[in-house]
């Protein structure tokens, strides 16, 4: 018999993935974590943009330059949907916090609306503004 | 914390391939965790073959069918074998459920079967549930009153029985808590969906006088406000209860009785 004390119990697999089954709830859960750390990469791109513009001309140049190159095209493309996709999934939290929509069906139901949402949002914004 | 890897000594090697029952003509393979405290090696996943044609219908009918015929040393919980007990608790295919419910036929593939994750593992498919049993026992899970006890039974009209139905049938099967992120890395701190839902279960109790005392009892970062409606817990729960949305009304009430 082992002795308990001394025993080093290993921990049980976890990982999203591979062993636990990633849920449309969850998915949905954690994009909106990344698209809300990812949104303060904008304001950081965003920020240098204004700094740039304030230093001098040159380096506004080389910072529009890139901003507005086709890279920048597709990361503001990406940070658009990042913002849209954030701002909805904060809708479906005040929701839930107002103690509706908190079966799995509806959940899931507003999942999908916030990656259909922000999607059809991010269009809109790149090609009407 | 969050973690994203397994610490070294739970890292998952290959395990032994069992021999196939011979002149079984439909045969179903189980990829199985094991453990042994006893030999100070690392867990690794053992593959069985299960002749389907003498096997009942459920998970643990072949996981007892496994420890009968192939290998006695297979370890797991179970008792009552009826959705009851919530001893047989384990993630099966990817999600956490009791292996006496879950149906074989609703697995696709090959049977995958690990211990409930994130938990440390005692052997096998036993994981320790001594913190878990604690945070229960953490949230005062009995009738609390301070009025004199009534010459017969403590009364409840049936509007306010109502409001119990979904919370007390929970079994403390503990599937619900380890199908939660926010549990895995932080379970020291935060209570998890089974000890919450329990929580609110007898704080909406109508005959229960300690409601206030409850509400501070959970007033804290982590212990509750660690729920962050991932949902895994109502996705995964055998029972078909929703944890997420008695934490919820919890939140809800710990913000009415401010405003």
């Amino acid at each position: 018999m082992a002795d308990a004390r001394k025993v080093q119990r290993p921990l049980s697999p976890f990982m999203i993935g591979p062993y636990y089954r990633p849920q449309l709830t969850s998915i949905s859960s954690i994009t909106i974590r990344i698209t809300g750390i990812a949104t303060i990469g904008t304001v950081f791109l965003l920020v240098c943009w204004l700094l740039a513009a304030a230093s001098s001309a040159e380096a506004f140049a080389i910072m529009d330059g890139l901003l507005t190159s086709i890279l920048g095209d597709v990361l503001l493309t990406l940070a658009t949907w990042a913002i849209w996709y954030h701002v909805l999934g904060r809708l479906r939290h005040l929701v839930w916090d107002m103690g509706y929509l908190l079966d799995i069906p509806a959940s899931e139901t507003m999942a999908k609306g916030m990656f259909i949402g922000a999607t059809l949002l991010t269009l809109i914004t790149v090609f009407v503004v | 914390m969050v973690q994203f890897t397994l610490p070294k000594n739970s890292k998952i090697r290959v395990g032994k391939t069992w021999p196939r029952p011979e002149g079984a003509t439909n045969v179903r393979k189980f990829q199985i965790y094991r453990w042994n405290p006893d030999d100070g090696e690392n867990p690794r996943v053992d593959t069985y073959f299960v002749d389907m044609d003498r096997c009942g219908p459920m998970v643990l009918d072949a996981l007892i069918k496994i420890k009968n015929e192939i290998d006695p040393t297979l370890t797991f919980r179970r008792s009552c074998r009826e959705g009851i007990c919530g001893s047989c608790a384990m993630n099966i295919d990817g999600i956490n459920t009791l292996a006496c419910i879950y149906g074989l036929d609703e697995v696709k593939g090959d049977v995958r079967i690990n211990p409930l994750p994130h938990m440390p593992v005692i052997k096998d498919l036993i994981p320790d549930l001594t913190l878990f049993y604690a945070q229960h026992a953490s949230i005062m899970p009995w009738l609390e009153t301070k009025t004199n006890r009534p010459a017969k039974e403590w009364r409840q009209s049936i509007e306010d029985r109502k409001k119990l139905d979904g919370l007390y049938e929970c079994v403390m099967c503990a599937s619900c808590s380890t199908a939660c992120p926010s549990y895995w890395w932080n379970s020291d701190r935060y209570l998890g969906p089974a000890a919450l839902l329990h929580a609110y279960r007898w704080i909406i109790d109508s005959r229960d006088e300690a409601t206030g005392e409850r509400l501070d009892g959970l007033e804290d970062p982590f212990k509750l406000y660690r729920c962050h409606t991932i949902m895994n817990c109502a996705k995964t729960c055998p029972k078909g209860l929703n944890p997420a949305k008695a934490i919820a009304e919890i939140k809800k009430m710990m913000v009415e009785r401010i405003v």
